[in-house]
């Protein structure tokens, strides 16, 4: 093709997206488009993959039989939206495998939330109420995106993170109205997951790089800035109901912007879990490449299965 | 991890009620076909989302080419004789 064409191509392209057309993947699509895709979508997967870490590690210590079966529950759903986004991000043309090499390989990033430890029970609580109270955000104008199967996984993955949430929330709420002991335990976790959530939203508007491209993209809909914002107007009133306090002493409602003011975010620390140097990256990086690495056998031997029972058939058959 | 051969990918189409034609839901990969089914009951209802799973190696998947579009789809587009809203009829008849 010559550089013309490909240049009317990619300006059809952008029309079909600006007209609110959706891309399969089957369609001719600019070479950055594809690469930009499959980057977002496997580091969605990977996020959801290793995010089962922290909260996974609390199953078998769950305080009652109905807090075990909804975190169980929860942990479930986020290997399923791993493996809805895996699965959108093949049709791309990438393979699984080339996938889970960029992640075990570090190459890959996930959500740096993740390189957080989960210390004590509130931590779930607080993990289900801000944590996933940020993916919301930062999911739901997804649901709109142009690459079609990106959409249609993040439809389903938005429709049942609402449990995740309240489920976090209810947790709070049963420690912060308990014994003295519980609403410190409670008020620690919010203290200790609450600035990373905020980071959790991206770096601030002048720092994002890819905001222009992405939003001509339906990648996103508004600027990290204002979804950082939106989960503070949110989530204030909610730790208010908690009676816990937000750790903050910038954090003030401003009635002129009809939206609270907040203090300023340690970004060196963000950056540096990025790099690698959060308290739990080597820690994931380890659980993953282990499971990995000790389910080869499980996988070979289910496939020489399939493989020997798909020959016997064969040969009664004949 | 040289000579693993990797579990095939497969296309899942779940049925969620009788009555209901069985829609396309994503992929994923399993051993074979029984492995499909169970993983995709795992994977795509874990909330009354099907009544009834088919699992397709997606390789055997034909798919048209969008290139082609032209040839294919727009023949129908001049074709508004199809429609019923072409014949003239009077008003005065009715239930037609
Ligand atoms: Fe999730
Ligand atoms: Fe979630």
């Amino acid at each position: 093709m010559s550089e013309e064409q490909i240049k009317n191509l990619e300006q059809q392209f952008e029309a079909r997206i600006a007209r609110d057309e959706k891309i399969e993947p089957k369609d001719w699509m600019p070479e950055k488009y594809r690469q930009t895709h499959i980057r977002q979508i496997s580091q969605h997967a990977h996020s959801e993959i290793v995010g089962m870490l922290p909260e996974g590690n609390w199953i078998t210590r769950a305080p009652s039989l109905r807090r075990k079966v909804a975190l169980l529950a929860k942990v479930q759903d986020e290997a399923g939206h791993g493996l809805y986004l895996y699965s959108a991000c093949e049709t791309l043309g990438v393979t699984r495998d080339d996938l889970y090499g960029q992640l075990h390989s570090g190459k890959a990033k996930y959500s740096s939330i993740f390189n957080y430890p989960a210390l004590t029970w509130a931590d779930m609580g607080a993990i289900g109420w801000l944590v996933d109270g940020a993916a919301i955000i930062n999911q739901v104008p997804l649901c709109n995106t142009s690459y079609g199967p990106y959409a249609r996984a993040m439809i389903r993955v938005c429709k049942e993170e609402s449990f995740h949430q309240r489920q976090g929330f209810e947790i709070m709420l049963k420690l912060a109205n308990g014994t003295a002991e519980q609403k410190d335990m409670a008020q620690d976790a919010l203290n200790r997951w609450w600035w990373p959530s905020l980071m959790m939203l991206g770096p601030t508007d002048d720092k994002s790089v890819h905001t222009e491209q992405s939003m001509k993209w339906k990648l996103k809909r508004k600027t990290n800035d204002e979804l950082r914002q939106q989960f503070i107007d949110q989530t204030v009133p909610q730790a208010d109901v908690l009676g816990l306090k937000i750790p903050d002493p910038d954090l003030k409602w401003n009635e002129e912007r009809q939206s609270y003011d907040f203090g300023d975010i340690d970004w060196d620390e963000f950056w540096q879990v990025v790099k690698g140097h959060g308290p739990m990256n080597k820690e994931r990086m380890k659980a993953r490449v282990g499971a990995w690495e000790r389910g080869e056998w499980v996988r070979d031997a289910a496939m020489a299965h399939a493989e020997k029972k798909k020959t016997r058939k064969e040969k009664q058959a004949v | 991890m040289a000579n693993t051969k990797n579990w095939p990918l497969w296309e899942i189409f779940v049925r969620s009620k009788n009555g209901l034609e069985h829609r396309h839901f994503g992929s994923l990969h399993a051993a074979d076909a029984e492995m499909a089914l169970e993983n995709a009951r795992d994977v795509y209802t874990r909330r009354n989302e099907g009544v009834s799973i088919w699992v397709v190696e997606s390789k055997h998947i034909t798919a048209s080419n969008p290139e082609n579009n032209g040839e294919l789809f727009e023949p129908a587009q001049d074709k508004v004789y199809r429609h019923p809203t072409f014949y003239d009829v009077p008003d005065e008849v009715k239930h037609m």
